[in-house]
């Protein structure tokens, strides 16, 4: 890659696959739970975690020099608050129906463990443009799982995606479900969204076997 | 060279083959393994996993013949043509509705047993061969066979092939497939037309504007859930002359099967008697509510509460359940203080479900799968109770 260094770019191919925030270190699993019944909220989410943990960690790194020891983590919470309320006004004002269906989690990301995790590990002690990277990279990490986890539970529990009926009207039976086939509302309800990311982290780990932790 | 010897030789050329799980599974079902330890002293006893399972699965059989007879039974009943319960007409309609779901079920789930064998490299294990007698007798009899296979899918993979197989599960596997049903697929597990053969179809021909008569599916816990009457006799009950999953409705049967499995020592007595009590208590409690005046004949629990406590024991799904998912010696308690307790806590919760949650008039199996998760805990205060009580006794002993 021209555009980045081999190391920098690490930090952003990183958190996609072997050190998945949600699949390997296990941070976030709330929100993945609560927003993932369709593929629409959980992209949205995506982009909005994206945004606040990217500019969150500039922001820490640029400043991470003068902040004091003592009240970092206000600090830390002070910059995070303010991007959410950023997101969470943009969304009402562009996307209200979008933003009543996130409902509370949009605030919530600021509790999002990754977001303290990345200002707290990374932003602290590396220079702004490491932080950025490492801020995308996490985000994106996080919102892949996200949005597989709501492509799944969209096309198998609704039978659209992004709401289109990809698999017929369900109603006036046509599609697939003139053969009688029928939505799954189980994928709907949270249980089966910890379902979905236990079989992709089962997956994830069939497949790279340094990833299972030996007792 | 004859068969036996044939086959053996065959297994022996298959070390370490990816094919050999299967085959061995065939071969142990057909003969009876020749190897033997070679070290060690061991003491063998009569009763292994197998013949656990045949015997429950025997158990079963009377069930499953019942539920082909009623399944007959109840549809020419509601169609307005009556026939004998015990009629040829009966069975044979019967029979060739549930046993697709005995196929489906068995062909699937033995199907993922066998493929995780081989990709595991172990041996087959018998753990499916309960289950898949169970599955079908706890479903409605019209479920389509899709999504039978679905449930089934999901109910080994996810609720005992990742927990490690056999023995290893913590919550019960048929019941898992049912509650995936029941989450999934509500439309196919509850609700007034499920019930009886026919009913859904004559439903959507009436619905598609056809000229024929409405025939209703609900079972007695589903109209007292919405505060209807219902004409059917505690001997319609007992004897389980009535709508509802294939297998679950004879009590008299269930409890035939459990006296079996009581004397051949398979299931625990402890837990069939304090499930039942713990029912009863719970019963007992709801009639008192009722006589004290405390509910209104207008609230939409009073049917429910207002059900002679002892007739619990004979409706719906509660003795099929106790008999034979409770007493699951794999996700169950396993000391007998334990057992007492864990009993004890499923019959009451179930009757509690029942009554409070009409959406869901069948509670003994959200009550079971509750009770499983706990089962570990309730286990563990138990032995530490023990071993404090026996810690006292030494302490008084040496001061």
């Amino acid at each position: 890659m021209g555009l980045l260094s081999k190391k920098d770019a690490k930090l952003i191919t990183d958190p996609l696959a072997d050190n998945n925030p949600i699949t390997v270190q296990v941070l976030g699993i709330c929100s993945a739970l609560a927003v993932t019944a369709e593929l629409k909220p959980s992209i949205v989410m995506a982009i909005s975690v994206m945004f606040v943990v990217a500019m969150g960690s500039t922001l820490i790194s640029l400043i991470r020099n003068i902040i004091p020891p003592k009240i970092r983590i206000i600090v830390q919470l002070i910059i995070a608050a303010v991007l959410v309320i950023i997101v969470d006004q943009v969304l009402k004002a562009f996307a209200y129906e979008l933003s009543k269906q996130l409902s509370v989690f949009v605030g919530l990301i600021i509790t999002n463990c990754i977001i303290m995790g990345r200002f707290e590990a990374f932003a602290l002690a590396n220079s702004p443009w490491r932080s950025f990277l490492d801020g995308i990279g996490n985000s994106a990490g996080y919102g892949i799982i996200l949005i597989i986890v709501g492509f799944f539970r969209e096309l198998l529990g609704s039978g659209s995606l992004l709401g289109f009926k990809v698999l017929g009207d369900s109603i006036e039976k046509t599609g697939l479900y003139a053969y009688g086939y029928e939505n799954n509302g189980f994928m709907l309800l949270a249980p089966m969204a910890l379902i979905t990311i236990g079989i992709i982290i089962w997956v994830q780990r069939s497949r790279n076997t340094a990833l299972i932790e030996n007792n | 060279m004859g068969l036996k010897e044939k086959l053996h030789t065959i297994k022996e050329k298959g070390k370490g083959k990816k094919w050999l799980p299967a085959f061995e599974a065939v071969h142990t079902f057909l003969y009876t393994p020749n190897e033997t330890t070679h070290s060690g002293g061991h003491i063998k006893g009569a009763d292994d996993l197998k013949r656990t399972m045949t015997m429950v699965v025997l158990a079963l059989i009377p069930c499953l013949i019942f539920g082909m007879f009623n399944t007959g039974f109840q549809h020419f009943q509601a169609f307005g043509e009556p026939v004998d319960f015990f009629s040829m007409d009966a069975f044979w309609y019967g029979f060739l509705k549930v046993l697709p779901l005995v196929v489906v079920s068995y062909v699937v789930g033995l199907g993922i047993e066998v493929l995780f064998a081989i990709i595991k490299g172990h041996e087959v294990e018998e753990g499916y061969f309960v289950t898949g007698m169970l599955v079908p007798l706890i479903v409605p009899v019209d479920i389509p066979l899709w999504m039978l296979s679905v449930a089934v899918i999901f109910g080994v993979v996810i609720g005992k092939e990742i927990f490690g197989g056999t023995g290893m599960n913590i919550l019960n596997p048929a019941l898992i497939i049912r509650a995936f049903l029941f989450f999934a697929y509500p439309t196919w597990m509850t609700g007034d037309k499920v019930w009886v053969s026919g009913a859904v179809e004559r439903a959507n021909e009436m619905a598609s504007g056809a000229d024929v008569a409405g025939v209703s599916g609900e079972t007695i816990l589903g109209s007292l859930a919405q505060g209807r009457d219902f004409a059917y006799s505690v001997y319609d009950m007992f004897f389980g002359f009535i709508p509802g999953s294939v297998g679950e409705t004879s009590t008299f049967l269930i409890l035939l099967a459990g006296l079996f499995l009581i004397y051949t020592k398979i299931a625990s007595w402890r837990i069939m008697v304090s499930a039942v009590l713990g029912a009863l208590v719970m019963g007992l409690l709801f009639n008192g509510v009722v006589n004290a005046g405390w509910v209104s004949e207008g609230s939409k629990f009073y049917s429910l509460m207002n059900t002679v406590f002892w007739h619990h024991l004979i409706l719906g799904g509660f003795a099929f359940g106790v008999v034979f998912m409770a007493t699951d010696p794999v996700t169950g308690s396993q000391t007998n203080k334990g057992k007492w307790i864990y009993g004890f806590l499923i019959g009451f919760i179930s009757i509690m479900i029942r009554v409070f949650n009409p959406a869901y008039p069948e509670g003994v199996m959200l009550a079971i799968l509750l009770m499983n998760v706990f089962a570990p805990t309730i286990d563990h205060y138990v032995v530490q109770g023990n071993v404090k009580g026996r810690l006292k006794r030494i302490k008084a002993k040496t001061a």
